[in-house]
């Protein structure tokens, strides 16, 4: 039986209550025990071992992305499924919840199970599809919920797009009780279109200098409401994804203090740049939700901090220059996030705006329980997924050397702290740092 | 003197000694024009592209006449919005302009920024001719020069600038320029043509806004209208052209106790009758058409500025005047 | 060092004047363009001192070159546009350009050929006060009010009252003024 040991670090896991020196051996993929270190390595040298030292480092259950786009089938130029899992290696995830807007759309269980296939085939990082709400996420009818479900679909969205129609979304969150213990969550991307119109960034200051058509706040608002009101009329799961407005964050504490059923995310970039980033017109500052005001930025990291929003999620969105390099109206919304999002979120830590345990909770623990996954805590008998970080490592921002296929992101020559050292998906090092 | 970069991109870039010296340039030029034979040899053997991504009479000709006039070969290429081929990147578009070898692209575009980047790919000067709801350079330096022929000093100036101030960049390249020169600035619409943040635009001179338009020009010294886009009515941002008129048109009734000197400007084409009456456009305190003229002469100034120069720094000029 | 003073520069004007109307018996067609800036000023000096011989007023006016430079986008800023005047006709007339120092002659060439623009004189001839040699042309002054050979190093700055207050002309050594 294979054995893994990881030895030396700081176990850290707000959630389970751990922090302090201890090595963990895993068996057959799973966790056998957390001792407290005693600083031997001898022990795990032997035949059949495999031994991750990490000692000064930083020991925590496998991040998860509960927001990636790995565009294949259909743009593999942007991103394949082999490239986008070795990008959520390379950046410390063991799971990457990946959205239904593929050509053709995961919207039933042939490309549900296509995506599953390739990801085995990838051998590394586990792949959970998210199944559109609507066929050919054209916000007409429901797509065949059940069927997905039962090939693997985790979850339900139309994401990229919102649901306009409110009936749709009512039965989408209706019929999705049907599925496990509680129902399976649907993920809103809330962004009224009457009201955006053919925004480009976020309606203030910035886009009035800009001349740039803006997007208000009220777009993503209003819309959130909508979906508050239909979670609290049908009792199902409602996620919110990529929150990014005051509103908006104010709007689901407020119902989740009634006991609503509606959980939320918000990605590094929105917790970190406000649209001015979009000056000098760089198109990777151009992402839907939009980048938005300072105020913004403090209210989604009050959210986050105060437990309204459950996870920090990549929306890794890759893009070539064919959609990034043309007019800024025209250009394709996102970034890719897979291998910034734990640097720049410990960024944030290491300026003392989000605790460590925040941190790590909400790119654990966080999105395992919003996503209903076993997993992202340090337990026994749990599959071994962890994330060995080197916290003092120090880096820079090359889009260049990247594994994601595409490289759109905004954060180019950015010196951060701290990357992955190892990636270990059910007791297997899928990924080791170079020095 | 000359300007800083090798572009005109927006007045928001340029300092108040540049846009007088383009004005002091533009000042010289319009004698060119006077003449009977319309031709200075200044820029001979250089090649200026016009690159209209929207259509438009008015100013592609004057930037085109402006070439003409210093010898330039100016070529027109006018592209439909909806016919640019996709999979071309604008940096494939910028490396295939740059190997037909200009010395300047003159460029219009609806989408604000497209300038910025096309001259990030281009060596040639890049002269932004209207991007988007961005800045249209070009016209307020003629609007200024208008002003300047009939105002000593723009400091202290009381200039009111009325229309759909959110979508447009005539508004926003004269608010930069006026401001920079100390002019005082009201902005005057209905709420719905206000875009946030507009007073922050302002540097030097204080932008204001006053939905009431009479306030809004009462005292003004120079009154400017700006075009009401009617084929913008998708996005109903005013109930009808005869409310609009009713609201915010410019009338002789209304100016009845203007100041005598004051001077009324309209970037063109007017629609008569909705934001300004014949009998005003065509009065007394009109200058529309100098504007026209002005603008021939701006634009000769912005070639002559941008392309008689040397950009190479160690080129350091040789113009003092007694050795000839 | 002072070259010419202020009366110095009078007499030759004056007789420049004198030649000019000699050599074109009398001032009848003739038209007097200064090349500015100083150009202009004797220009202007220059139509007194006619007129005061002739009792006849005679056209000045002032005739930019700079449009028509040979070393546009090879200087790094951009000459300075300055006065064209030029409010008559100029065909069949005898155009006296005047200039303060003729140094290469290429201002002279760019003028002769802005002159062209605006009509076909009869002849065109040059007046200036200071020749300092070194021409790169082929163009050679009809008037002159002194001949200076200058070395490479040497700068003649001309000042007229009319726009320095004072009027004369000095030989200054340029490596020693860039300081």
């Amino acid at each position: 039986m294979k054995r893994l040991a990881i030895a030396g670090g700081r176990v850290f896991d707000p959630e389970a209550g751990i922090d302090g020196l201890f090595d963990i051996i895993a068996m057959g993929g799973r966790v056998a025990s957390i001792r407290p270190s005693t600083g031997d390595m001898e022990a795990f040298s032997g035949d059949g071992w495999t031994l991750v030292d990490a000692t000064g480092k930083l020991v925590l259950p496998g991040l998860i992305d509960i927001h990636t786009h790995l565009r294949e089938p259909g743009f593999e130029y942007k991103e394949t499924i082999t490239s986008g899992v070795a990008a959520a290696a390379a950046g410390g995830f063991t799971a990457i919840l990946c959205m239904a807007n593929t050509e053709p759309v995961n919207d039933c269980a042939s490309v549900t199970r296509y995506i599953l296939n390739k990801a085995a085939e990838a051998l590394g990082v586990r792949v959970l599809p998210i199944g559109a709400v609507s066929v050919g996420l054209k916000g007409e009818k429901l797509s065949e919920m059940a069927e997905l479900a039962g090939a693997g679909c985790v979850a339900f969205s139309d994401d990229g797009l919102p649901v306009v129609d409110g009936a749709l979304m009512r039965r989408a969150l209706e019929y999705s009780l049907l599925f496990g213990k509680g129902g399976l969550p649907v993920i809103s991307h809330a962004e009224d279109p009457s009201i955006a119109c053919s925004g480009a960034m976020n309606e203030g200051p910035t886009s009035t200098r800009l001349g740039l058509p803006g997007i208000p706040s009220a777009a993503e608002d209003s819309l959130v409401a909508r979906d508050i009101a239909l979670a609290e009329l049908t009792g199902a799961h409602l996620h919110i994804a990529h929150v990014s407005t005051r509103g908006a964050v104010e709007l689901i504490r407020a119902a989740r203090k009634r006991g609503v059923n509606v959980t939320s995310e918000v990605t590094p970039h929105h917790l970190m740049l406000d649209d001015s980033a979009v000056d000098g017109f760089d198109t990777d500052a151009k992402m839907s939700p939009p980048l938005r005001s300072r105020d913004d930025i403090e209210a989604v990291r009050e959210g986050l901090i105060d437990g309204t929003i459950d996870a920090i999620a990549t929306d890794h969105a890759p893009h070539s220059p064919v959609e990034k390099d043309i007019e800024f109206s025209s250009a394709a919304n996102g970034i890719i996030g897979l291998e910034t999002a734990l640097a720049l979120t410990l960024k944030l830590v290491n300026e003392g705006i989000l605790p460590l345990e925040t941190a790590v909770k909400s790119l654990t623990s966080g999105p395992a329980k919003v996503m209903g996954l076993a997993m992202g805590q340090v337990k026994i008998g749990t599959d071994a997924d962890f994330t060995v970080v080197d916290t003092e490592r120090e880096w820079t921002v090359d889009p260049k050397k990247l594994l994601s296929k595409s490289k759109n992101t905004p954060f180019a020559g950015w010196k951060l702290k701290g990357m992955a050292s190892h990636t270990i998906v059910a007791g297997e090092v899928v990924f080791t740092l170079k020095d | 003197m000359r300007l800083k970069k090798k572009d005109l991109l927006g007045i928001s870039e340029l300092d108040p000694d540049e846009i007088r010296l383009i004005i002091d340039t533009a000042r010289n030029f319009k004698e060119v024009s006077e003449r009977e034979i319309k031709k200075v040899p200044t820029l001979r053997g250089r090649t200026v592209i016009n690159l209209f991504y929207e259509p438009s009479t008015r100013t592609r000709t004057s930037f085109e006449i402006a070439a003409k006039r210093m010898s330039a070969d100016a070529i027109n290429i006018s592209i439909s919005q909806s016919s640019v081929s996709k999979g071309e990147t604008l940096k494939d578009t910028a490396k295939n302009l740059e190997a037909m070898r200009p010395d300047c692209i003159v460029v219009r575009h609806p989408v604000a920024g497209t300038p910025h980047m096309l001259s990030r790919h281009l060596n040639c000067s890049v002269i932004n001719a209207g991007d988007g709801m961005r800045e249209h350079p070009s016209q307020a330096l003629l609007d200024l020069l208008t002003i300047m022929e009939h105002k000593e000093e723009v400091s202290g100036l009381k200039v009111t600038i009325v229309g759909d101030i959110a979508h447009s960049r005539v508004a926003r390249s004269n608010i930069y320029a006026l401001t920079k020169l100390g002019a005082e600035v009201t902005l005057s619409g209905p709420p719905t043509m206000i875009p946030p943040g507009i007073e922050a635009l302002g540097s030097g001179g204080a932008v204001t806004v006053e939905y009431d338009f009479n306030k809004a020009i009462n005292g003004a010294d120079v009154i400017m209208m700006l075009r009401l886009q009617l084929e913008r009515q998708g996005a109903p941002l005013f109930p009808t052209a005869r409310e609009y008129s009713n609201l915010y048109g410019l009338s002789s009734e209304r100016l009845k106790g203007a100041k005598d000197d004051l001077l009324i400007l309209h970037p063109g084409p007017i629609n008569r009758g909705v934001e300004i009456t014949p009998d005003v456009a065509d009065g007394p305190y009109s200058l529309i058409i100098d504007q026209v003229t002005n603008g021939v002469a701006v634009r000769m100034a912005l070639f002559y500025l941008l392309l008689g120069s040397s950009r190479d720094d160690r080129a350091e000029g040789n113009t003092s005047e007694e050795d000839g | 060092m002072i070259v010419l003073d202020e009366r110095a520069i009078a007499r030759a004007l004056t007789r420049i004047a004198h030649e000019i109307l000699e050599k074109n018996t009398g001032s009848r067609d003739l038209v007097l363009l200064g090349i500015p800036t100083r150009g202009n000023a004797l220009a202007q000096r220059l139509g007194a001192k006619i007129a005061s011989i002739e009792g006849e007023e005679v056209l000045t006016g002032s005739v930019d070159a700079t449009l028509y430079r040979d070393d546009i986008g090879l200087t790094g800023d951009n000459p300075p546009l300055k006065e064209m005047d030029i409010q008559f006709s100029i065909d069949g007339k005898i155009v006296v350009l005047v200039d303060d120092v003729l140094f290469t002659g290429r201002t002279i060439r760019a003028a002769m050929n802005a002159l062209m623009d605006f009509g076909r004189p009869a002849a065109i001839q040059l007046a200036v006060l200071i020749d300092r040699g070194h021409r790169e042309l082929p163009i050679r002054p009809d008037y002159v009010g002194k001949n200076l050979p200058t070395a490479p190093n040497e700068g003649v700055r001309v000042r007229l009252e009319e726009m320095d207050g004072v009027t004369s002309v000095i030989l200054i050594d340029k490596t020693s003024e860039k300081k």
